[in-house]
């Protein structure tokens, strides 16, 4: 009996008429998709993207070239040579990391003492030319005196848990 | 029914073509090849743009937004093929190479000969028109098999295999579901096949009800033929990439996709004429008011035709977002030992019924 009720189910397409009603059924339901340009989905305040070196409020780099973010970034993406400065400080002569290496892990900015390398919430960036993903020094202060009050902004937000 | 176009514009346009001898002839020809064709490209360009939308719909996302809202993706896309490089394998046949798009394309352009749009809308009435069709629509596996064969490539030819076998199959399935429209109409011309549907009761009088079975097995058949999803396994893009298709780029590969586009409009045509009364109205004549505007949209003519049209080519679609694809060996059991069978034992019963003259209403 089972057999022949069986036989009846597919003969008569009914598993097949059940998909087609749920896929119709879909068909009027709201839309997942997100208009990307237009519309952004919310953004946590611990958002890991593109690296920035921040200041001291006098305008001093906060880098002191101790190189715990070299040692920390399991990707081997940061470089960092140092020197003794005029003042007799240590500071970086050279400081880039490639882009194209980088996890966006954040250990380097969980490792920095003094704050200096961070992650921004900037996602959106590209290359034009080949190289141009090994970020320098300049680029990354110029990046972090850009973006200062924002970093500024998300620290705040994400101190309180931390 | 006189049709006023056909009297002011487009007899004396023959007429006076015809007076300039052979080459007004040829000339008239192409006109007649183009009134067809031209509908039939710009038909696939937005039926590709339709299946688009809705295949995105029923997975819950948008489809095509940003070229003309979207509508105007298939041109995009046409102009992009268009532009792009032919490439040639080495090793490919050169001339079986070039030729089988052609091939696969010109069958599935010539069956809308005979294709009626209306009682009186027809290219050519002719009185095979139903062999005609099968003719043309078994020819298109040519161009698959000689694409997978001169490609020189194991998966064109592993497609070109699965689709020989495939269409050979469904052929019968599908020839045999015909046997009994023709049975049920007594006549091979399409125009009478429609004409043999209509009667007092309306979509009731439509061959769908006395030939349901076949109605159905002729449709699957008709989405096998056209090897769409759920048996698309001549592509099988997660199999053999593209089958037929993998070598193939640019314009050439476009004139398949164009082929195959074709021919699923063509099959919603068929099936809609064969089984759903082609452009008769679904209401009874009877319960027709005896309005202007509403009497004649409701009555007899094209736009049903088209709505039935639209409704299984939007079938097609439908399947493609609900089944997934069958594996080789379950098509072939499908094909033989539940589809073949089931249109001989409904040829039998229709046999029977016009025996007993069951088909008498339309004649």
């Amino acid at each position: 009996m089972t057999r022949i009720a069986s036989y009846l189910k597919s003969l008569l397409l009914l598993e097949l008429a059940g998909g087609l009603w749920l896929t119709f059924k879909y068909l009027f339901r709201p839309k997942y998709t997100l208009m990307y340009p237009a519309e952004k989905t919310p953004q946590s305040p611990r958002f890991r993207g593109v690296h920035a070196l921040r200041r001291y409020p006098n305008g001093e780099e906060r880098c002191i070239a101790c190189k715990l973010c070299e040692a920390v970034c399991p990707a081997l993406a940061i470089t960092i040579d140092s020197e003794q400065r005029a003042d007799d400080t240590r500071r970086t002569t050279r400081y880039e990391i490639d882009l194209f290496k980088c996890i966006y892990c954040g250990f380097c900015e969980e490792s920095c003492p003094v704050d200096s390398i961070v992650e921004t919430h900037v996602h959106e960036y590209h290359f034009d030319k080949r190289g141009q993903n090994i970020v320098t020094k300049p680029q990354l202060l110029a990046i972090g005196d850009r973006l200062e009050a924002e970093i500024a902004e998300r620290r705040a937000a994400d101190a309180p848990f931390r | 029914m006189s049709n006023p176009l056909m009297d002011m514009v487009i007899g004396p346009l023959r007429d006076g073509l015809l007076s300039f001898g052979s080459i007004g002839m040829l000339v008239w020809i192409v006109l007649k090849i183009l009134a067809i064709a031209m509908p039939v490209i710009v038909t696939v360009a937005f039926y590709v743009v339709w299946e688009r939308k809705l295949i995105g719909w029923m997975h819950v996302r948008h489809g095509p937004m940003y070229i003309g809202k979207g509508i105007l993706q298939a041109f995009a896309d046409v102009f992009k093929l268009l532009f792009k490089e032919v490439v040639q394998p080495t090793v490919a046949h050169p001339f079986l190479f070039r030729l089988a798009p052609l091939i696969a394309l010109v069958p599935a352009f010539a069956a809308w000969a005979v294709v009626p749009f209306d009682a009186q809308l027809v290219l050519s009435n002719a009185n095979a028109g139903l062999l005609y069709l099968l003719a043309m629509t078994s020819m298109g596996v040519y161009g698959i098999i000689l694409a997978g064969w001169a490609s020189n490539s194991k998966y064109a030819f592993l497609g070109a295999m699965r689709a020989a076998a495939q269409v050979v199959s469904y052929e019968i399935a599908m020839g045999f579901a015909l046997v009994g429209v023709l049975i049920a109409a007594g006549s091979l011309n399409l125009s009478e096949i429609v004409m043999a549907q209509s009667g007092d009761a309306g979509f009731l009088e439509w061959f769908w009800v006395p030939l349901l079975p076949l109605f159905v097995v002729y449709f699957i058949s008709g989405v096998a033929e056209t090897n769409r999803a759920p048996f698309d396994v001549v592509e099988g893009e997660s199999e053999i990439v593209a089958g037929h298709m993998v070598e193939y780029s640019g314009s050439q590969f476009a004139l398949f996709f164009l082929a195959e586009y074709a021919n699923m409009i063509l099959v919603s045509f068929l099936t809609a004429l064969f089984f759903l009364g082609g452009w008769l109205s679904p209401i009874p004549a009877s319960w027709i008011p005896d309005v202007p505007l509403l009497g004649t949209v409701l009555g007899d003519g094209w736009w049903w035709l088209l709505a039935k049209v639209f409704f299984f080519a939007s079938c097609f679609i439908w399947f493609r977002a609900s089944f997934p694809r069958y594996r080789y060996d379950q098509i072939m059991r499908l094909g033989w030992k539940v589809f073949i069978p089931i249109t001989i034992a409904w040829i039998c019963a229709t046999a029977l019924m016009a025996y007993f003259n069951v088909f008498t209403a339309g004649q």
